[in-house]
């Protein structure tokens, strides 16, 4: 069920609230006094490994006539893909290093390997997701606009072939990722700046363009008579990267225990009722080193979406102390394995392809409606800049 | 300027462009820098080859410059200097002291080590060759026209003499120190960077007189004593480098006599000279924090007060790290009191003010 208010949800007072807020503080405080040489070093030897990857399986793609080759071509490449989009890319766009100071690994310019426009991923992930988490009608990642996610929106036809939108979603996740800043729903009532639209599709056709160029003609023509073995497996290598980041996301808010929020828990939300909507919003797994690294340290979601711009290499220290936290107010921490993660993700997936009395109410029942639903002109504004760039659309 | 050779040879370019086009979103750079750190140039960079010792507490660093670097800087510019300390960049600015493109491939700078001044300090004391350091293209006017003026006096303080030290060398090189007077004040005698240098010159031209001054001794040279040291300064081009004290005074000085036009002075601190704005609320990147800036506060001030890490370089308006672009609203340089807004454009955070509400594209 979606809840209108976080504090009802977690029977705490006023005041252990703000002190929850205050532990958190104190945690990004400490972190902040302390980034230093171990964490760029970090991240450069990541940024290192990525690359070494990257041109590896590039260079054994020359052999892609040979299977092997093909297979060990592929799979270095979309590993470094994977790193790449996780580890760096979303990580470095949230400003995560800029700390350093370093133009070569900074927020304001950094573009990452895959078709959406770092400058519109920025707006709809940076500000739109990660300010308005799980609120329905604000957070598009809810379901992408594809999906039916929760019990309280409303279910169509058109859900019923939601197994279908799912895997379709999962093998071209990068496309859905590109459009996602369109904001479908401001086109569909027509309040959408026809001209910024047309920039912001321009912006994605190129960023289309030249990825499509690179991966399936300048590379596959450079290995000449295996240009189809080559294409393939770049075709594949993209494919592995977005079902696996597909899966990673869609772990970090679905899972049972994570909940949505009305619109009406927005107003006059305190910093520390923000906080607290971040962890009860998202789902953590569990796994190795590896696995967290190939995930972007995303299944640390809960202490990603608390602190979305401290260096990743910290949220498993972090993670201690926040998980402390939750039990001692007695606060649900989402997580487990992530084959279970994804397995309760999938199933929230089929289930809602139904209509609600098709189902049963198991996890999660229906908000009873006391309120009637916000107009629009009710709703908090909902922020729609898109820096500098439509800035200059308005020109 | 001589574009690098990349940007001459249209073989090359095509190239690159090729490259490019392979490597997207990156650029080949970022894969040749795996096997070569100076062969990129997405950001100018350099390995300290050597560090020379110069007096106690000042050093000439040699550097040798990656790809993208052109030799052919006038004597006189500074560049930048970027170095990672506990995995932060800091910058400074530094005058050149090699002549262009003579010392091989390297450039050099010598450094002071500044009481309190770590960044100066570390350059001096703690930076070991081999190490890569980012850098800054040559820029500054503080530079003598080709051919020279006839009459010079350089009007030196301290760690003021790199600059001139530069461009005496290049007039060196080519045989020919014109009429010159050289005023250089320093502490003592230790404390003198390239005195035996200067001595030597000095010996060698006739037409270039070297005038030391002890202020540990003598004092500090106050402008009513330039009539003793050089009683022709009036008719001479002046170049003047030293403490934000030393060049007021004698720029006040030559203003006395009608003769403003006739010294170039050389700042390493931020000069405000267009005074403050209104200021204004300032958003700094989408959905980022609004706050309250007077018009006497920098942006990048008021953004790092508001938690938001902003890149800077120099501080001073130099080295353009902090650019930025305008998402609306105005701004004033404080430099120039020029106002900006035009919107997409690209302003210097460390120089500028808010001229009412702006929104920062961060």
């Amino acid at each position: 069920m979606a809840f209108s208010d976080v504090r009802e949800y977690t029977h705490l007072t006023d005041d252990e609230i703000e002190a929850i807020g205050a532990e958190l503080d104190e945690i990004r405080r400490e972190i902040e006094a302390s980034r230093g040489q171990d964490d760029r070093d970090y991240v450069t030897r990541v940024i290192t490994l990525q690359r070494r990857l990257a041109a590896a399986g590039r260079i054994t793609l020359f052999a892609s006539f040979f299977p092997p080759a093909w297979l060990l071509g592929t799979l270095m490449l979309g590993s470094a893909k994977i790193l790449e989009n996780m580890e760096i890319g979303h990580n470095t766009m949230h400003g995560q290093w800029d700390w350093m100071n370093d133009p070569e690994i900074h927020s304001s310019n950094w573009e990452w390997d895959t078709t959406q426009p770092a400058e519109q991923w920025k707006h709809s992930h940076n500000y739109i997701h990660h300010q308005f988490t799980n609120v329905l009608g604000h957070d598009n990642d809810v379901g992408y606009g594809i999906l039916r996610m929760s019990r309280d929106q409303k279910w169509t036809p058109y859900n019923l072939g939601q197994p279908i939108y799912n895997f379709m979603l999962a093998a071209f996740f990068e496309y859905g990722v590109a459009l996602h800043d369109l904001d479908i729903e401001s086109i569909r009532k027509g309040e959408k700046d026809p001209k910024l639209l047309k920039k912001q599709l321009k912006q994605i056709g190129d960023k289309i363009g030249k990825q499509a160029l690179k991966d399936y003609v300048m590379f596959p023509a450079l290995t000449g008579p295996f240009f189809l073995q080559t294409l393939t497996a770049n075709f594949t290598a993209n494919i592995m990267r977005n079902v696996w980041s597909y899966m990673i996301i869609f772990c970090g808010h679905f899972p049972d225990g994570a909940v949505h929020f009305t619109e009406e828990e927005l107003e006059d939300e305190t910093r520390a009722e923000w906080y607290l909507r971040q962890m009860l919003g998202s789902a953590n797994f569990e796994g190795g080193k590896l696995l967290h690294l190939m995930s972007g340290q995303l299944g640390y979601q809960i202490e990603h979406h608390l602190f979305p711009d401290l260096p990743s290499n910290r949220y498993a220290a972090i993670s201690v102390k926040v998980k402390d936290i939750c039990q001692r107010y007695d606060i649900p921490y989402t997580t487990g394995p992530l084959y279970k993660q994804y397995g309760q993700t999938l199933r929230t997936i089929m289930k809602l392809s139904l209509p609600n009395r098709r189902t049963s109410d198991n996890p999660a029942p229906v908000t009873p409606r006391e309120k009637r639903r916000l107009r629009d002109d009710e709703r908090p504004t909902r922020r729609s800049e898109l820096g500098k760039w439509s800035g200059a659309a308005s020109v | 300027m001589t574009e690098p050779l990349i940007e001459r040879s249209s073989a090359l370019r095509q190239l690159r462009r090729l490259g490019k086009a392979m490597t997207t979103p990156l650029l080949p750079d970022d894969y040749l820098a795996l096997v070569n750190p100076l062969w990129s140039q997405r950001e100018l960079r350099g390995r300290v080859e050597k560090v020379v010792p110069e007096t106690e507490n000042a050093a000439t660093l040699v550097i040798r410059p990656g790809w993208g670097w052109t030799f052919d800087h006038a004597p006189g510019q500074y560049i930048g200097i970027g170095v990672e300390i506990d995995g932060r960049f800091h910058w400074r600015s530094y005058s050149l002291s090699s002549v262009p493109l003579v010392e091989g491939k390297t450039v050099s700078i010598t450094v002071k080590a500044m009481p309190e001044g770590f960044l100066s300090d570390h350059l001096v004391n703690g930076l070991e060759p081999g190490t890569i350091v980012r850098l800054a293209a040559p820029q500054g006017d503080f530079t003598v026209p080709d051919p020279p003026p006839e009459k010079m006096l350089f009007l030196v303080g301290g760690s003021g003499i790199t600059p001139v030290m530069s461009i005496l060398r290049t007039l060196d090189r080519r045989d020919s120190i014109p009429d010159a007077v050289l005023v250089y004040s320093a502490r003592n005698e230790d404390d003198m960077m390239f005195v035996h240098e200067l001595r030597v010159l000095a010996l060698r031209y006739a037409s270039f007189t070297f005038y030391e001054r002890f202020t540990d001794a003598d004092g500090i040279l106050t402008p009513d004593q330039l009539d003793d040291v050089c009683p022709d300064w009036a008719d001479r081009t002046t170049w003047a480098c030293g403490p934000a004290g030393m060049l007021d005074a004698f720029t006040q000085h030559y203003e006395t006599y009608g003769l403003a036009e006739r010294i170039h002075v050389e700042r390493f601190t931020l000069a405000a000279a267009g005074g403050s704005a209104a200021g204004g609320e300032v958003t700094f990147g989408v959905g980022g924090p609004t706050v309250d800036v007077d018009g006497a506060t920098t942006l990048l001030e008021a953004g790092e007060k508001a938690g938001v890490n902003m890149l800077f370089g120099c501080r001073m308006g130099i080295c353009h790290t902090c650019d930025v672009p305008l998402a609306s609203g105005r701004v004033r340089d404080l430099r120039s009191g020029d106002e900006h807004g035009e919107p997409g454009e690209y302003i210097q955070t460390c120089i500028s003010v808010a001229a009412g509400d702006c929104t920062l594209s961060l």
